[in-house]
């Protein structure tokens, strides 16, 4: 079965009891077991829920992978990940790695004694140069945030299995409708379900997959431990989400496409990032590695300063001022006065993140539309 | 009573389908800031002190009051779906059912008389046979597409003129111009049942229909997991009906529609692929030696392919057709031999379903009922979802041929 009818089908099976086209929400914390001591399929709501189960066997489908563990969040799957780390272990990760996650690894996991080191992924010596005998992850997301830098994570891969790493992939802005990293060769796949998974901007949630059953059991074993599980009303609304997710993502990519476009050829505004463009950088990685599409995210700057850009970003009828993405709603934000303010000036000139600098979040309303909202908010 | 047969202009719609879908009727600052709309499950609502209610009752202030009334969730919906039916209001029901009683119970009276057309939904029917008839409502059907029959049925004691459009499950397509033209020129009201449509594909109050009905468990909210209804009008004809529904109580839960209004947020790219996939299965059908005949609005070979194609902007999901020379237990063994399609009734979900009408809808009629409404026992009716349309066309290949 091609993928959107498996986004549709697997996980989704017929009700044995009811019949029910949908599967029901079981919200039970505890299950009845038969006798003591023998533990039927699910014996407790942390161990396990048919709900979650039903949203990660849907979920490990499309990244074609065997097994999937949902979490509360996308925070608590990437710290899931890392907990397969131990004190005195290291990791590299890329340079542009989602906020979130740079704080989780420099505040947190580092107070385990686990080294970090960021390197510039799109550098492969430079990453190379950062791998230590201790290294034992390589942490990548593609595209970066908020340049939508394309990493070559099959080259990545490479380097991490000559040095015997495990691979994981923020796959949260391609989505497997644009990228399979476990087809690549990495070894986990971290989502945040919050964004293109769910689709709705309703939930907060997290994925891992992979292929390797004993990779599995080890994250297993730690979420049941620490318990950061998603719940079932939360899986029911990624499940329902990813029966569009292809249909959505498709046409989101198309429409940021348009906008691209739009935006390239406008004299009123500077440099266009989005992988779709011939002149990005990442463009003929992004051409092999993202199948038919280069997402939905997409970043400008307008010619002026800080207040321009902030005058842009407050002027806009449609998109809606908010962080996050990935959902059905246009979102748009200036990153140097919200997700990256909390760098300072001149680590944001460092990493390109100009003040004129806005990121778009590009959702499910008509191109046409979100053209002219663009347009006349560049006119105020 | 004779009415003008001038049309009100329509209001010219100023943002595409899939704009309209995600952002209609929302208000774009939300309770609590949130981007999306609250669940709002009160079953009544809190009046600051007795002035307060004074003020509501002399509707000097609108809000809510209870439940049975409406809810703000409720009025999201209902704003959204009059947008997208480019119509004035909308009223929304716990299923498609209860809207059609509702307008059926608030225009009707004892004495009065409703004309069908005759294929529809077959508890419509129903419900008007052994329901409205205990309270003297007498009501007539005729052919369906027989416009002459519709007319001639109309006496002085009609109050309204019902027909789905297209007909389930002949997908018979109504020339809509025509139809409210009868209305007009007979001084008797119109509805059109076009769930089977969505307002993605026509829109009949541009045409000048009265109300438009949808069961929203369809295409609306398009993930088989909610149950509603909507009328949608005229704001001053609709009032009375919303007054009844204040007191027969059919009102959809505050759950539901929420899960109304995110199913709704991709009803365009939804419709736009179901559209696709009822076409690419419907001209497989067609070209299958196995299939006596397709009934579908988007093939030549339909009989009402002309008006569809001159007033719809696709055909749907829903696919008909007869399997050649098969009785009802060789025509259930394809049913049963496909793989993705579920077997059930129902229509307009993101998964593909199946079924014989013969078996799901009409096994208890007799056989003169079942040929007087056209329901023959080779006849499988596939209500196409989302999937990939190889994969429906490859399983239905297989199902066939096996
Ligand atoms: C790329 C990326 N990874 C991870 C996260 C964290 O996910 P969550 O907010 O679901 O914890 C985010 C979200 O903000 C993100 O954009
Ligand atoms: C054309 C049509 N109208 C009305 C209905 C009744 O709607 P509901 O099932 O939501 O009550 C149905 C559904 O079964 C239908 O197919």
């Amino acid at each position: 079965m091609k993928f959107r009818t498996r986004s549709i089908h697997v996980g989704n099976e017929r009700d044995p009891e009811t019949g029910a086209v949908v599967p029901p929400i079981h919200v039970a914390s505890t299950y009845v077991q038969h006798q003591a001591g023998e533990w039927r399929e699910f014996d407790y709501g942390r161990s396990g829920n048919p709900t979650r189960k039903a949203l990660e066997r849907t979920i490990a489908s499309l990244e074609g992978g065997t097994h999937a563990l949902a979490f509360a969040s996308g925070m608590a799957a990437t710290h899931g990940a890392t907990m397969l780390l131990e004190s005195g272990d290291h990791m590299v990760a890329g340079a542009d790695i989602y906020g979130g996650t740079y704080r989780l690894l420099h505040k947190i996991l580092s107070r385990s004694n686990v080294g970090i080191t960021l390197a510039n992924s799109r550098d492969l010596e430079e990453l190379e140069r950062a791998i230590t005998p201790q290294t034992k992850l390589l942490w990548l997301e593609s595209p970066g945030n908020p340049l939508m830098s394309i990493t070559d994570l099959a080259a990545c891969v490479e380097i991490a299995k000559r040095h015997k790493l495990l691979t994981a992939v923020d796959n949260t802005f391609a989505t497997p409708v644009l990228t399979r990293p476990l087809e690549l060769g990495v070894d986990i796949v971290m989502h945040s379900a919050t964004k293109y998974l769910g689709g709705h901007s309703d939930v907060l949630g997290g994925v891992l997959v992979v292929n390797d059953d004993e990779l599995f059991d080890r994250l297993y074993f730690t979420q049941n431990a620490t318990g950061a599980v998603l719940g079932p009303f939360d899986s029911f609304l990624v499940s329902r989400g990813l029966k569009t997710l292809e249909l959505r993502v498709r046409e989101q990519c198309r429409t940021a496409e348009k906008i691209a476009a739009f935006l390239d050829a406008d004299a009123r505004i500077g440099r266009v990032l989005y992988p779709g463009l011939p002149g990005h950088p990442g463009h003929d990685i992004a051409r092999r590695q993202m199948c038919g599409g280069f997402g939905a995210m997409l970043s400008f700057e307008v010619a002026g300063d800080f207040e321009t850009a902030k005058r842009v970003v407050q002027s806009t009828k449609l998109f809606q001022l908010a962080v996050s993405l990935g959902a059905v709603e246009s979102l748009i934000e200036q990153p140097a006065s919200m997700s990256h303010a909390s760098y300072d000036a001149a680590d944001r000139a460092k990493h390109g993140i100009a003040d004129g600098l806005i990121r778009i979040s590009v959702g499910l309303e008509d191109a046409d539309d979100l053209i002219a909202d663009l347009d006349q908010a560049f006119d105020r | 009573m004779q009415k003008s047969t001038t049309l009100p202009p329509a209001p010219k719609k100023t943002r595409g389908e899939s704009t309209l879908a995600v952002h209609a009727g929302e208000d774009r600052q939300k309770l609590g800031d949130s981007i999306t709309d609250p669940i709002i499950c009160a079953a009544t609502f809190t009046f600051e002190n007795t002035q307060a209610v004074v003020d509501f009752i002399e509707q000097k202030q609108p809000r809510e009051e209870y439940g049975r009334y409406g809810n703000p969730g409720e009025k999201v919906i209902e704003r959204k779906l009059a947008e997208l039916e480019n119509g004035e209001h909308a009223l929304l029901y716990s299923s498609g059912m209860a809207a059609i009683v509702g307008l059926l119970m608030t225009k009707l009276s004892a004495g009065d008389e409703v004309v069908f057309f005759d294929e529809c939904y077959h508890r419509s029917r129903e419900f008007c046979t052994k329901h409205l008839s205990r309270f003297g409502v007498v009501t007539r059907q005729v052919k369906a597409c027989d416009y002459e029959a519709m007319e001639a049925a109309v006496n002085d004691r009609t109050k309204l003129l019902v027909s789905e459009s297209p007909t389930n499950p002949h997908l018979s397509i109504v020339d809509l111009d025509r139809f409210a033209e009868i209305g007009r020129r007979t001084g008797v009201e119109t509805l059109i049942d076009a769930t089977l449509a969505t307002p993605y594909n026509v829109r009949p109050l541009d045409h000048g229909v009265d109300y438009v009905l949808h069961s929203a468990t369809k295409y609306l909210a398009g993930h088989n997991d909610v149950l509603a209804g909507a009328l949608i009008g005229d704001h001053e004809k609709l009032a009375p009906v919303r007054a009844l529904r204040g007191v027969m109580g059919a009102v959809n839960s505050a759950h539901n529609i929420y899960l109304l209004e995110r199913g709704l947020k991709t009803f365009g790219i939804r419709m736009q692929r179901q559209n696709e996939n009822g076409q690419a299965v419907a001209e497989f059908l067609d070209g299958h030696s196995r299939v006596e005949r397709v009934y579908y609005p988007g093939l030549e070979s339909h009989s009402y392919h002309e008006i569809a194609r001159q007033t719809m902007r696709g055909y749907g999901g829903l696919v008909t057709f007869l399997v050649k020379d098969a009785d009802w237990r060789e025509t259930g063994r394809i049913v049963d031999s496909v793989k993705i399609p579920r077997i059930a009734p129902s229509l307009g979900g993101v998964e593909s379903l199946i079924e014989q009408p013969l078996v799901m809808s009409y096994y208890e009629c007799s056989p003169e009922d079942r040929r007087q409404f056209g329901i023959p026992d080779n006849m499988i009716r596939m209500s196409c979802g989302i999937e990939d349309k190889e994969d429906l066309i490859a399983d239905l290949q297989q199902a066939l041929d096996a």
